[in-house]
């Protein structure tokens, strides 16, 4: 391979010093474009913008099915719809902004005999293409920033709060039970039984319950307040199905609110594959198996969901009796710290 | 009057730095080899540094995106070469999965900064600034060298990373903490992350000695007659990044001393409540997110610190080449320093996941989309520029053209991104890569490409192969675009960027001919490469002689002799008494009238107004 490229390199030298030289001698000067080079690149940028328009609009149809699954939250089917909105007139500026670059290429092409116009500024028009966009823009700001204010802000507090802990390289969700709340937790009482550091002495956590497997379920149709947090790094819980993303940040809670509308169930058939799952991914570079980490998440009816529910462990009943009073006097050396 | 002085403190700078009476490049007695290759003051010689280093250092950051193309596309074949060429990193064929990680981190650093910052802004404002405003050299030549030598102990440092046991930092090239900060998070956070710190502290030194000499060099050194008004768009350019860079570059030498700190002496600026290798860690108080704010307070003028020297060089060549002035001059300067003010406030745009208040992600995005008006009103000069034009396809107009291209196809999938409720869902995956390498990458690339072309001459004196540039530029071209356009496939579908593979979700797979795609074109575009490199390297020896003129440009740095001389000009420093862009101007006799032609010798092609 290495002798294939040198004896290249050297081919390549011979012709450019003959192709030199002969250009020297019948007077055709300089490595500057000729007319034959203008008129070839020229034709060339034409057949690029016309495969590369054509090529990209058949790329477009070709994987369809693949992006932007179907949208399986309330939001999610309005920020698609704004995003398809979004497309549109990027995808018309695209189009028409590429042609004429293209098409000018090709039509102003040099020619001894003409002089180009000489056209330094017109106001008028500068002035358009100045106030169009901004319209444009100012329509694309407003309904982004509807759906966004919608997306963020006065939700119903009585959404089902759950939470989602994410660790190098895996996730837990906890559920906060009938109260509601969730129990309070500090770093310093993480331990192998009680892996979301939960403060039990807090009443609140007495009814909170967690995901024994790698899995976590999701009721159709009811309102979800997700609290995430991160035992180490930041991480980024990702549900691509349910357009909804927030990062996982060590020490500080961040919270995303949400209602998914089709099951798992019923999603299989969407997709026609049997093996349909919703997955939770990490999107932020947390470590080696950044890659690996995720968690399969399913969509019950309601009544499905509380049966699943049922037949998880509360946190408290997890924990060792001797463990719980270590917790329990640990929390109490932290709370008197923290309220120090 | 002002200016008389500076064709006097011109010579004055020619004086200190070299003898006077050696300005000829053949006599050169009393320049040793060290003086005159390698601590040079002269901006001409320290320019081609820029421009070497930068290139070694692409090849390097190119040669490392082709080996993580590999693994994406063919995730589960093994390439018995890689272990010869990595190492442990490759066993059996196969790339760590750390490895894979360190390899993105360092393409991503050195193309974002050694490439594109110190080899955009260092080569170009170095040779052009001085040139172009008729300058003798820069306001200072011993910066100018101490700034390309912290630039090559940056290099060094970054590409000595690469060496040590435990691999290089491999947090991702913005380096969030607490992974940044941890080595028990990651193995690259260790002496990796050290090196990256180092090395980034001594880039930034360089990045701001380069700066304020550039500044310094525009504000006082222009000739007699050159008012600002009359400065090629290069040199705004070049003036308005090397103000960004003054200003947001210090902020990220705050943001990497913290981490310093936060690494090695136990304070709590950016971590708290952190759990890991089964132990709770003592920090308490700090926030992750206090980094990013800093990080992105440079990060995002970063963009601009290396779009607008493309942009810049675009315009020249452009103008040039289609031997026609540049449409909208003043709105071209506005619209540049209108984005330079927009890109210090949209930075939370690069956090609208990571828990930000809501409403300041709201005016994040107000003003994101801000950038959009002037980035268009750009294009639309360019393409104005185009329309009724002569053009003469050269390798450098046909690179500027593309960079055009990729500017509006990258800006517009900005317009996507910047808007919080969409971002959600595409934040962090592949949409986002597309995104960025079109419009900052490629955009900026070609900008590169064509300033090189173009100026090649003026920096070698000698030609570079046409034939050979146009083959460089078809392949490039339809490379990138193979490579990045699909990307926004994979984004759309939900695939996270910095995934050694895509098996974590079954419904990836089905993606995975379009990941082969992408790397085969990668590949290709990274052995076209060497067609540019072997163009640039022959040229600079066996390169046909250029001519003092070759593209019949208006600027002052082409009325400068083809063989370098101490100081530019032989005799004084030329005066200037018109625009940079009277291109085929009515009833001129040529197609171009250089700055330094009176008006009172063009009485036929006078224009009211003009003076």
């Amino acid at each position: 391979m290495m002798i294939t490229i040198l004896l290249g390199t050297l081919v390549v030298i011979r012709l450019m010093s003959v192709s030199q030289m002969a250009s020297v001698l019948s007077g055709e000067d300089e490595d500057v474009a000729q007319k034959r080079d203008n008129s070839m690149n020229s034709i060339g940028m034409v057949l690029f913008m016309v495969i590369g328009l054509a090529l990209m609009v058949y790329m477009t149809i070709k994987y369809q099915p693949f992006m932007l699954p179907v949208a399986a939250s309330v939001h999610g089917v309005e920020t698609d719809f704004l995003l398809n909105i979004n497309f549109a007139v990027i995808g018309i500026v695209f189009f028409i902004t590429q042609i004429m670059l293209f098409w000018f290429v090709y039509k102003y092409q040099h020619d001894k005999n003409r002089r180009a116009l000489f056209y330094p500024d017109n106001h008028k028009l500068e002035l358009i293409w100045t106030v169009v966009p901004t319209i444009v823009l100012s329509a694309l700001i407003v309904t982004g920033l509807r759906e966004w204010n919608k997306m963020t802000q006065g939700h119903p507090d009585d959404g089902m709060v759950v939470q989602v802990y994410g660790y190098q390289f895996n996730w837990m969700a906890r559920y906060s039970g009938p109260d509601n709340k969730l129990g309070r937790s500090y770093y310093k009482l993480i331990s192998d039984t009680n892996p979301l550091g939960i403060d039990y002495s807090d009443p609140a956590s007495k009814d909170d319950i967690m995901t024994k497997s790698n899995e976590m379920h999701l009721p159709k149709g009811v309102p979800i307040q997700f609290v995430f947090n991160s035992r180490d790094v930041i991480h980024s819980a990702y549900f691509p199905h349910f357009r909804t993303q927030m990062n996982c940040v060590p020490g500080m809670d961040t919270r995303f609110y949400m209602e998914a509308t089709i099951t798992t169930k019923e999603m299989k058939g969407i997709t026609k594959n049997e093996k349909f799952d919703y997955v939770l991914l990490c999107n932020k570079i947390c470590g080696v198996a950044h890659y690996n980490m995720k968690m399969t998440v399913v969509v019950d009816e309601p009544s499905e969901f509380s049966n699943w529910l049922k037949g998880e462990k509360k946190v408290i009943d997890a924990a060792p009796t001797a463990e719980l009073e270590q917790n329990i006097s640990t929390a109490s050396t932290v709370s008197h710290e923290v309220a120090l | 009057m002002e200016v008389r002085d500076n064709t006097h403190s011109g010579h004055a700078v020619a004086h200190d730095v070299h003898d006077h009476g050696h300005d000829d490049h053949h006599h050169d007695h009393h320049q040793t080899f060290i003086t005159k290759y390698i601590f040079s003051t002269d901006h001409k010689m320290i320019s081609k540094q820029f421009l070497v280093t930068a290139i070694l250092m692409a090849f390097l950051a190119m040669g490392m995106s082709m080996i993580f193309r590999l693994q994406l596309a063919w995730p589960d074949e093994t390439f018995p070469f890689l272990e010869s060429m990595i190492g442990k990193w490759g066993k059996d064929g196969k790339l760590d999965s750390g490895f894979y990680l360190a390899l993105v981190t360092i393409h991503g650093t050195i193309m974002v900064f050694m490439v594109l910052t110190g080899g955009l802004s260092g080569t170009f404002s170095n040779l052009l600034i001085p040139l172009q405003v008729g300058a003798r050299d820069m306001a200072s030549g011993m910066l100018n060298m101490l700034s390309f030598w912290f630039f090559a102990a940056s290099s060094l440092v970054m590409f000595g990373s690469l060496f040590i046991e435990a691999g290089p930092a491999s947090g991702g090239w913005t380096v969030y903490p607490p992974l940044s900060a941890l080595p028990q998070a990651i193995p690259g956070s260790g002496l990796g992350m050290t090196l990256w710190l180092v090395s980034m502290v001594l880039f930034i030194v360089s990045a701001l000695l380069g700066g304020i000499n550039y500044v310094a060099t525009v504000i006082n050194l222009r000739t007699k007659g050159m008012s600002m008004t009359r400065l090629p768009l290069t040199v705004w350019a070049f003036l308005i990044t090397a103000i960004l860079g003054i200003l947001s570059f210090p902020v990220l030498v705050a943001a990497a001393l913290l981490l310093v700190f936060d690494r090695s002496m136990g304070t709590s600026f950016y971590l708290s409540d952190i759990f890991i290798g089964n132990v709770p860690l003592d920090h308490t108080g700090g926030s992750p997110i206090l980094y990013q704010h800093l990080f992105w307070f440079l990060g995002h003028p970063e963009v601009y610190i290396v779009l607008l020297p493309a942009l810049g060089l675009a315009s020249e060549v452009i103008s040039t080449m289609a031997r026609k002035p540049i449409f909208g001059y003043k709105a071209m300067i506005g619209s540049m320093l209108v984005i330079a003010f927009l890109s210090f406030i949209v930075l939370g745009h690069h956090m609208f996941v990571t828990g930000m208040n809501p409403f300041l992600g709201s005016v994040f995005v107000f003003t994101t989309l801000l950038v959009a008006i002037p980035s268009a009103v750009k294009v639309f000069n360019y393409i104005a520029t185009l329309w009724k034009a002569n053009i003469v396809l050269s390798p450098a107009m046909l690179f500027a053209i593309g960079l055009v291209s990729f500017f509006i196809t990258g800006g517009l999938t900005g317009i996507i991104l910047g808007d919080s409720a969409l971002d959600i869902n595409l934040h962090d995956t592949y949409f986002v890569v597309a995104h960025f390498h079109i419009v900052m990458g490629s955009s900026a690339i070609f900008g590169m490409f064509a300033g090189v072309y173009h100026w090649f001459p003026r920096m070698y004196g000698r030609m570079m192969n046409k034939s050979l540039g146009y083959l460089h530029f078809w392949i490039t071209i339809i490379c990138v675009y193979g490579v990045f356009f699909p990307m926004h496939f994979i984004g759309l579908a939900g695939v996270p960027r910095r995934y050694y593979a895509n098996t974590a979700y079954e419904g990836f797979d089905q993606l995975i001919n379009i990941n082969e795609l992408i790397s085969v074109f990668a590949i290709i575009a990274g052995v076209a490469q060497v067609i540019f490199a072997f163009n640039f390297f022959y040229s600079i020896y066996r390169g046909r002689k250029a001519p003092q003129n070759p593209w019949n440009s208006n600027t002052l740095e082409w009325t400068a002799p083809v063989e370098h001389v101490h100081g530019n000009w032989p005799g004084p420093i030329p005066e200037v008494h018109r625009w940079p862009y009277d291109y085929s101007k009515p009833n001129a006799k040529e197609d171009f009238i250089p700055q330094t032609v009176p008006y009172s010798q063009t009485p036929e092609s006078n224009r009211p107004g003009d003076f």
